[in-house]
């Protein structure tokens, strides 16, 4: 019940936004969001609210994790 | 995405998998106490490709599942008053309660209906001023303060025929109960992704200062959960016990502050009865007296018969981590999605339901 997909930001209209996934769309309200998301960015929606905005650059900072175990020889740039 | 793929890589899983063969000499067990892990754990094979000694439980992660019979009989005696309309998620309307299931009082003309998000119970409390549309709040951490917010909404917008019947659970303490409960054999826990998304790490601080065990939150793609049964494992072998975040990408220590701050304007925490584990004190949300115009539980009258666990069924063993579904008689055989004795086989994320769709045996 806890799924929430990440979901890229295609339309800000006050505090609703649309966002879309592999073609779907849905549409997420900003009331808890903890860091309000600009257009192209992806949030984490869970029954019509986004509750995150996923920061790029914690991501990446995963993936240079498994470059140190070497299970990735590159991080994609 | 960016950066977003690489955690869905099978190539990548095969790797990640041979780094905890090599650095795991001692026996484990962890508990996954979030059923889209559950579910991710069956889908992707994770279990196959972890060492032999290195076992995986599921816990009490399925917010349907761990609602108590209790609590569903209000939600069915809710649906049979005149002029209530019962707005829900869907896994609810399908768990049996003691004599009855929403889906059933529906075919008896109760007015039952499924919606996605509370904001559309909202808009059905609007387009029906003359009934009261009553919204059952099942869930954790993570859906609490999507309620909560939509709470707000009804009073800030004065819909006054919208209330919620608060059924929502909060996991850490349950993680308590089940540690200080002594049944519970488990050396780390797979903490939830999106409930941390809310709650951040401080809660697990807790737990591990008490009983030494080590949490790591993590993601759902098959990337995530490896890398997070990797960090659990350099722990054990180190003989430490930490809060680690594998799913930095969703989780920031502190949380979501903005959520936490609306769901502590409109609810407090209060004590709660989970199924297979009872009462545990602090690990329900009740509402504050500010917004008690929205609570069912004082609206309508709800008190209901205690009632007994379906005869037979060991969802609460199950719930406790004490038992798996192929150790209960009725699995497969009596009890099937189609026809579920207990909620564990109703929800897609209940063990038993996993377990039905995924297992051999
Ligand atoms: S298999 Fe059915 S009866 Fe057995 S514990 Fe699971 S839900 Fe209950």
């Amino acid at each position: 019940m806890c799924v929430a997909a990440p979901m890229k930001v295609i339309e800000i209209e006050g505090d609703i936004i649309r966002a879309e996934l592999g073609g779907m769309t849905k549409e997420a309200n900003l009331a808890i969001v903890d860091e309000r998301p600009e257009l192209g960015d992806y949030v984490i929606i869970h029954a019509g609210f986004a509750l995150h905005r996923i920061d790029p650059e914690e991501a990446k900072i995963t993936l240079a994790l498994w470059k140190e175990m070497g299970v990735i020889d590159e991080i994609p740039d | 995405m960016k950066y977003l793929t690489e955690y869905r890589d099978g190539s990548l899983a095969s790797k990640m998998a041979e780094r905890i063969k090599a650095i795991s000499t001692k026996p484990a067990r962890f508990m996954e106490i979030c059923g889209t892990h559950t579910v991710a754990i069956f889908k992707h094979g994770i279990r196959d490709v972890l060492p032999e000694h290195i076992g995986l439980i599921s816990g009490p992660g399925c917010p349907v599942c761990v609602t108590a019979t209790r609590d569903i009989d209000k939600a069915i005696k809710l649906s049979r008053i005149p002029d209530v309309i019962v707005a829900t998620f869907g896994d609810m309307v399908r768990v049996p309660g003691s004599e009855s299931s929403l889906q059933k009082e529906k075919g008896l003309g109760a007015d039952v209906r499924m919606v996605y998000s509370t904001m559309d119970a909202i808009e059905i409390a609007r387009q029906n001023p003359n009934k009261k549309v009553v919204f059952l709040g099942i869930g954790f951490e993570t859906t609490a303060p999507t309620i909560a917010a939509a709470v707000v909404a009804a009073q800030a917008q004065g819909v006054n025929n919208f209330s919620v019947l608060s059924c929502h659970k909060l996991l850490p303490p349950a993680m308590d109960a089940l540690l200080s409960g002594g049944e519970l054999d488990v050396n780390g826990f797979m903490c939830p992704g999106h409930v941390s998304t809310i709650i951040g790490t401080a809660p697990y601080e807790v737990v591990v200062a008490q009983y030494h065990t080590p949490c790591v939150v993590m993601g759902f793609e098959p990337l995530d959960i490896l890398q997070g049964i990797y960090m659990l494992v350099s722990q054990i072998e180190a003989g430490e016990a930490r809060v680690e975040i594998q799913y930095r990408r969703a989780v920031a220590p502190e949380g979501n502050p903005n959520a936490l701050k609306t769901l502590d304007r409109v609810f407090e925490p209060c004590d709660s009865p989970w199924r297979g584990l009872g009462m545990i004190p602090k690990s329900g949300l009740a509402f504050r007296e500010a917004y008690r115009a929205h609570d069912a539980e004082a609206l309508f009258d709800l008190e209901v018969p205690d009632s007994p666990e379906p005869p037979g069924c060991k969802c609460g063993d199950i719930l406790r981590g004490v038992n798996t579904p192929i150790e209960c008689k009725l699995f497969r055989k009596v009890c099937n999605p189609e026809n579920p004795v207990g909620p564990c086989m109703v929800s897609s994320e209940g063990t038993c339901a996993a377990y039905y769709r995924y297992s051999q045996v």
